[in-house]
């Protein structure tokens, strides 16, 4: 009885769980087959986590990404979202007010033509009172900085900023967990500056659970975990200084490294001691100006 | 160049009649356009135009902003104006050959006039003082009693919404489209007008191909957002009916009331 008890909150505490997903992509023409997209994916998310997935174009990642709130449903195998079947239909709402979603282009996911009333948009779809809607919609405006445009339309804003609405359109509906699918592919480096700190603070100080899908090497070194997916099965799943480090793997997936880390792996190959684990410059910097003055 | 269409003519303000509830705002709207119809008594128009020239004044819209609003449909004043003048038949006051004028057609050409100018006035007004959201909404609202006979209501307006919300998108997207293509040497000003409606395919193709495109993400957002229709959904604005309503009313049924006693008790003079 106690280990079941145990497990049980063990299980709590892992917010999506993947057993064996697989899925494949119906056939546009009689004549094609079913693609395989996943294969086998054993994959959780845990409470509180910023997780980045990582992965090239057509790797899955984004397959792999819709299926944390049932937009997509397994072929075979299973998701759950706080321990909720997402082949489970009727707990459809739940599902989606758990795990909100961001997608990659700002201006297809906007719906209303007033900030305010867009971020308002997931809290009238499910019902909540008008003044308690009043109330979050002031708060989501708040935690992504974005209280002074309230009364602006969406097309008088920049890239990242659309994108801080969308954001806020997702945690106003208090989610446990966000699902950002190339949050910033279409952004100018200011808006995915702006983009990427919304999302850091919202998980270190709201504890909101981030996945990050991404295929920008410095997004990805910010994270506590970065999983890389290749062809449907999880390549490596730690760390970033564990996934970076093996930095030829990487390569042959067709990813980059942080150029840091890539630095550091040439330096190697000459022959200098240098970890192999560098991430970021200013590390970079102490590890080389030490080895300078040792010299 | 296409930055430069507005959508909705909204002039925003914080005036008495901006500050109406837009369904109420519809509404008296709609009475004023029966009013006119009613009158039938040159009194009776002077009220009418005499309540529109305030309403203007109160509402703070530059008589400027209702001339611009009557400007495209004098042709059509002028054209019922001139059927109304020559084939009505009555009393004759001039004749020219085939060409008569009578006094009822004469009559009747005037008030129409004024008619057709004063519903349009009227109309641009609402348009000029509540923003396409609330307009949205009270049409949402006013047309909630439809829902009975199977209406799409909350459809109709969701769809309004998006339209709304897309046509910056569309039109700042026509234009990139626009430029592409005349950097791909598209010429879309010179030849006759067959040419160049030819010449916009290229550019509609894309438009709706990304058009669906877009449709397809958000429709896929909203989902993601628990968008189930319009059944237990609640709005965060809820329209409210206050005083001011109520005196906005009153000075409508005042103005009707005034225009039938006119009608009944004061002899035409014209």
């Amino acid at each position: 009885m106690q280990f079941l008890l145990t497990e049980r909150k063990l299980n709590l505490e892992q917010i999506i769980i993947t057993e064996d997903l697989v899925f494949d992509y119906p056939a546009q023409t009689p004549e094609e087959s079913d693609t395989r997209v996943l294969k086998s994916v054993n994959f959780t998310v845990k409470k509180g986590e910023f997780v980045a997935v990582l992965g090239h174009n057509g790797s899955g990642k984004s397959t792999l990404a819709k299926h944390f709130n049932a937009v997509l449903k397994p072929t075979s195998g299973k998701v759950l979202v706080e321990e909720i079947d997402t082949a489970d239909d009727s707990r459809l709402l739940d599902i989606r007010q758990r795990v909100g979603m961001v997608f990659q282009n700002p201006d297809n996911q906007i719906v209303a033509t007033i900030v305010e009333e867009d971020v308002a948009f997931g809290l009238e779809n499910l019902g909540v009172e008008p003044k308690e809607i009043r109330r979050r919609v002031d708060e989501a405006l708040r935690q992504v900085d974005m209280v002074e445009y309230y009364r602006h339309s969406p097309h008088q804003l920049s890239g990242g900023q659309k994108q801080r609405v969308a954001i806020a359109g997702i945690i106003a509906m208090r989610p446990d967990c966000i699902v950002l699918d190339e949050p910033t592919a279409m952004l100018d480096p200011r808006g995915r500056r702006e983009v990427l700190s919304t999302i850091q603070e919202l998980n270190r100080e709201n504890g909101i659970t981030v996945v990050l899908i991404t295929h920008y090497m410095d997004e990805a070194v910010k994270a506590d975990r970065v999983v890389v997916i290749d062809e449907g099965n999880i390549l490596l799943d730690g760390t970033p200084k564990e996934v970076f480090r093996n930095v030829e793997q990487l390569k042959n997936v067709g990813l980059d490294v942080p150029q840091v880390t890539e630095l550091a792996y040439e330096l190697r190959k000459e022959g200098i001691d240098i970890p192999d684990d560098i991430l970021t410059e200013d590390e970079c910097v102490a590890y080389l100006s030490k080895l300078l003055e040792e010299s | 160049m296409l930055k430069d269409i507005t959508i909705g003519q909204y002039f925003p303000g914080s005036s008495f009649i901006h500050r109406l509830d837009p369904r109420v705002k519809i509404i008296l709207t709609i009475a004023y356009i029966v009013m006119l119809f009613v009158v039938s008594n040159a009194i009776g128009f002077l009220v009418g135009i005499a309540l529109l020239i305030v309403s203007y004044v109160v509402a703070k819209i530059p008589a400027k902003m209702m001339l611009k609003g009557i400007k495209p449909i004098i042709p059509i004043v002028i054209f019922t104006g001139i059927l109304n003048l020559f084939f009505v038949s009555g009393t004759p006051i001039f004749e020219w050959g085939f060409l008569k004028i009578t006094y009822e057609g004469l009559r009747l050409a005037v008030i129409m006039a004024i008619r057709i100018l004063a519903l349009i006035a009227g109309a641009s007004l609402l348009t000029y003082t509540t923003s396409p959201i609330e307009l949205t909404d009270a049409i949402e609202s006013l047309l909630k009693p439809l829902k009975v006979l199977r209406f799409p209501v909350h459809e109709l307006a969701m769809m309004m919404t998006i339209a709304l919300r897309f046509i910056p998108t569309l039109i700042e997207e026509t234009d990139k489209i626009m430029s592409a293509q005349k950097a791909r040497g598209a010429d879309f000003e010179s030849g006759n007008l067959l040419q160049r409606a030819k010449a916009l395919v290229p550019i509609l193709i894309p438009l709706f191909i990304s058009a669906f495109r877009r449709a397809d993400d958000l429709a896929m957002a909203m989902e993601c957002r628990c968008y189930h229709g319009g059944e237990g959904r609640t709005r965060m604005k809820q329209l409210h009916l206050g005083a001011i309503d109520l005196y906005g009313s009153l000075v409508m049924a005042l103005c009707i009331a005034g225009v039938i006693c006119i009608n009944l008790f004061v002899p035409a003079f014209f």
